[in-house]
């Protein structure tokens, strides 16, 4: 009971302030939004007992990449921002995805719980109290391919990122 | 809601940075005064610099013109009001040179010591907030409590503090009091100490290197062209003072050295002032005991009426050759009087100093200049 | 009605008990911090309000509360208003994880107000949330020294806290936990703080940590003579004080932080000795704030004695000198473990 109110709050919040935060006409405060959201989240890993995901959440996505946004946000003039036209050209493209998308999570929603396949984690995961150790051994063994393909491409954004603002070196 | 910070933008110039025009001044904490720096930033790097002078101007020059000579002292006292002393020299010295009066060694020697005296007190409050500018925070209340010292010593004999009505055309106003002497001795012993003990603070301190090193620099030759003097001159490695070069007073008389700076960027500037510190304070010992007896009064006349013509004087005051430009009609007051203030002149290289640096650097910039706005707005 | 008494009214209690400890605390860090300054600069400090200035920060407070709070005609009234709750709040969240005593301290409770088995990881979180409220500070002023001290603060804040995530790393290796508590046992266990085992990791930690509190000689956020007061040079009164009581507080946790992970907590110097169990007459809290004050008054002695980095200076020193020698240190400490434990 109370862990379904609890769910139903968060879920409200985190859709609520994903809303505002494409409604919002300026950036910091849409900025902002995104940040409740964010901490939304975190909130729900909390509850389903993934702290270690919560607390990464907080401090990568909250304390390094906001700020990051907020950096950019700030050095472009807020007010151009506010009189630039809200429908772009895109809106026909835009509009065709959302339904697709919508699609998409009707059917999800009314198939329900059956179409996934979920498999009770043993029990000597849930009973160890060290959720990074988990967390670690997963990224290390059986995901490591992933995981260097993201670490990759994260590299290759981060030459894009650095030749496409440094011009002349 | 209005952010336009930057003003309209390109939009193709976003990763680009953009300038941003700053003022600096003149109420920002460390523009020294009334000073205002209209900066053009890249970020925080300094592309463009634009120094708006006068809002200390008081008319100075103008209102000297209308007084009698002797009245004209004390306004000089506020032009650079951290260095009364050295600015009322100059001009006495300027109407005794018109007026052709030798003053007695006595009076010479007191108002080389005091002047001296003068010398490491704009020095230290220069030490102070030049350091309190970049950080250093501590660094600021010691030279203020050796200052107060020097402070004492000025109230014992001339009655006042900061705008010391120091000199009189012709002489002093009263000899030294009982046990002036001995004073001045307990401070010149003890100072040699306190400047180590802001050596100690700065000189090897790693942040103040790699902020002072390199910052500002400015070579002999530009340092000439744009007509610096004093510690800025002498921190680009040019040997001109003007305590050596056209000795007045009791210069003359006295052994010290002139320290010289080699790279002209603000470490060496701030080097050449602390150890300018040193030697005055080894004339100041000098004077002590040397000092000769005898009237501290010449023979001036009581109403002074300069012969006609055009005359200039200038002495070393502590921030740069200071003079006075002064025209005789043959008349009560002066029909021009011009001062050269240094640091209106030194003021010019900010400009060039400052260009590519960032805006951390400006402060300390304008606190290696050593400006006083008093002097620079008249 | 258990449940209700172990996860409700114990926790609040001992939250209201911090609070109140913590923004005590504040008050006469700012009293210790004029005391201590003075000292160094051959001033008496606060001499007027009570004996030797001992009731100064009531007044102060009561100054910040009195005066009128401003907030300019162009500034962004409802970022303006909530930047400076964002910065204050998460630097007293992060003390719900930090322990002052032993779990079996106050009747079984535990010294602490919750036991994570994130904790570390959650403080350096929270703490890295308070500084959005400083860059919405500076951005909602709409004026150029707050935006520059935000800038600045935003580059600072982000480079400095990768360093400080390398260099706490070095201790996760050795601990083998991320549990603030667990860490502190592991010490006592070890018989040895880990400032011995790890003492490069305790450098850059440190040193990162006053970064991340802005202050000297890392504090260009605010640096007074350059960018007048940076991101608060808009702010006035009650406002203002909000932020002043999140640098402090922010003092208070990296002191703490450091206590905890590298000075053994609230364990007595040579807990392992029993030759010198009278020390046990101190209290284990007592110990911790002992600890604690050694480091502020540390924080204030550099305050009183450098001057301020420029701003490329800091960010190379940060991502050229500290973040490789934390790497490295991660690296070798690693290896060490794996060869010989």
């Amino acid at each position: 009971m109370i862990d379904q109110i609890i769910f139903y709050t968060l879920a409200f919040i985190i859709v609520a302030m994903s809303l505002m935060v494409i409604l919002a006409r300026n950036a910091v405060r849409s900025a902002l939004y995104l940040i409740s959201a964010l901490l939304g989240f975190a909130a729900l890993y909390i509850r389903l007992q993934a702290e270690l995901l919560a607390g990464v959440q907080i401090l990568v996505y909250v304390g390094g990449i906001m700020v990051l946004f907020l950096f950019v946000i700030m050095l472009v003039s807020v007010r151009t921002m506010e009189h630039q036209a809200r429908q772009t050209r895109q809106w026909k493209a835009a509009v065709v995805i959302a339904l697709g998308v919508a699609a998409e999570l009707i059917y999800l929603i009314v198939r329900g719980g059956s179409i996934f396949v979920t498999k009770q984690p043993p029990d000597a995961l849930l009973t160890k109290s060290q959720n990074t150790q988990v967390v670690g051994e997963a990224l290390y063994s059986t995901y490591l391919l992933p995981f260097e393909i993201a670490s990759v491409l994260l590299l290759v954004a981060m030459i894009g990122a650095v030749v496409l603002a440094k011009k002349k070196i | 809601m209005e952010h336009d910070i930057f003003g309209a933008i390109d939009e193709k110039t976003v990763l680009d940075a953009n300038q941003v025009v700053i003022n600096m001044g003149p109420q920002h904490p460390s523009t020294h005064g009334v000073l205002r720096v209209k900066l053009t930033l890249d970020g925080e790097r300094v592309i463009d610099t634009d120094c708006i002078i006068g809002y200390l101007h008081r008319g100075t020059e103008k209102i000297v013109e209308n007084r009698p000579y002797a009245a004209g002292v004390p306004y000089f006292d506020r032009t650079d009001y951290v260095a009364a002393v050295s600015n009322n020299l100059g001009y006495v010295e300027c109407v005794e040179k018109m007026l052709g009066v030798e003053v007695p060694p006595r009076v010479q020697y007191i108002r080389t010591m005091m002047t001296e005296f003068q010398r490491i007190a704009s020095h230290l409050l220069w030490l102070g907030t030049h350091a309190l500018d970049i950080g250093a925070m501590t660094v600021f209340l010691y030279a203020f409590r050796e200052r107060e010292e020097i402070l004492k010593l000025f109230e014992a004999l001339f009655g006042a503090r900061l705008t010391i009505h120091a000199f009189r055309i012709g002489g002093l106003w009263q000899d030294l009091p009982v046990g002036f002497l001995d004073a001045c001795r307990r401070f010149s012993d003890t100072i040699g100490e306190h400047i180590n003990e802001y050596e100690g603070l700065l000189t090897n301190n790693r942040i103040w290197l790699e902020r002072t090193r390199d910052i500002g620099v400015i070579s002999a030759q530009d340092a000439i062209d744009l007509g610096l003097t004093g510690p800025v001159l002498r921190g680009s490695g040019v040997n001109y003072d003007v305590r050596k070069a056209r000795p007045y007073s009791a210069y003359a008389d006295f052994d010290f050295d002139i320290p010289l700076g080699v790279h002209g960027d603000t470490y060496d500037r701030y080097l050449v002032r602390i150890e300018e510190m040193r030697q005055s304070n080894r004339i100041i010992q000098q004077c002590i005991t040397r000092m000769p007896t005898g009237p501290i009064r010449a023979k001036a006349p009581r109403v002074i009426k300069p012969p006609v013509g055009e005359y200039y004087h200038s002495v070393e005051g502590p921030k740069g050759e200071l003079g006075y430009y002064i025209v005789s009609e043959g008349k009560t007051s002066p029909y021009r009087v011009r001062i050269r203030p240094p640091t209106f002149i030194n003021l010019q290289a900010l400009k060039k100093l400052v260009k590519g640096h960032l805006v951390a650097d400006v402060v300390a910039i304008i606190g290696t200049l050593d400006i006083v706005l008093g002097e620079i707005d008249r | 009605m258990n449940i209700l008494v172990n996860y409700v009214v114990i926790p609040l209690v001992k939250i209201v008990v911090i609070v109140a400890i913590l923004s005590g605390g504040i008050a006469y860090l700012t009293l210790m911090e004029r005391k201590v300054i003075a000292r160094l600069q051959h001033r008496l400090g606060p001499m007027r309000v009570g004996w030797h200035g001992i009731l100064q920060p009531i007044a102060d407070g009561l100054k910040f509360i009195i005066k009128e709070d401003i907030i300019p005609i162009k500034a962004d009234r409802f970022v303006f208003t909530i930047a400076p709750g964002i910065s204050l709040v998460p630097a007293f969240i992060v003390f719900s994880v930090i322990p002052f005593g032993p779990p079996d301290s106050l009747w079984g409770t535990g010294g602490y107000v919750t036991d994570v088995n994130i904790a570390l990881l959650f403080a350096v979180a929270v703490s890295s949330v308070g500084v959005l409220g400083v860059i919405l500070g500076g951005w909602a002023s709409n004026s150029k020294y707050p935006l520059l001290g935000a800038l600045r603060s935003s580059a600072q804040m982000v480079s400095y806290e990768v360093a400080m995530g390398f260099g706490i790393i070095g201790v996760l290796l050795v601990a083998n936990s991320l549990s603030l508590v667990e860490i502190v046992e592991k010490q006592r266990s070890m018989g040895v703080w880990f400032f011995f085992v790890q003492p490069i990791a305790f450098l850059i930690y440190y040193f990162c940590g006053m970064a991340e509190t802005n202050r000297l000689p890392f504090d260009l956020p605010e640096a007074e003579t350059e960018l007048v007061g940076g991101f608060h040079t808009e702010y006035s009164g009650f406002r203002f004080s909000l932020f002043f009581i999140a640098e402090y507080a922010n003092m208070i946790t990296v002191s703490s932080l450091a206590v905890t992970l590298f000075f053994g907590g609230w364990l007595r110097p040579f807990s392992s000795v029993a030759a010198l169990s009278f020390l046990d007459i101190i209290p284990p809290p007592l110990w911790f704030v002992i600890k604690v004050l050694i480091f502020l008054y540390i924080f204030i002695w550099v305050r009183g004695t450098l001057p301020r980095f420029r701003f490329d200076q800091l960010m190379r020193i940060g991502w050229k000198v500290f973040l490789p020698v934390a790497m490295a240190n991660v690296m070798v400490t690693g290896a060490i473990l794996l060869k010989f434990l």
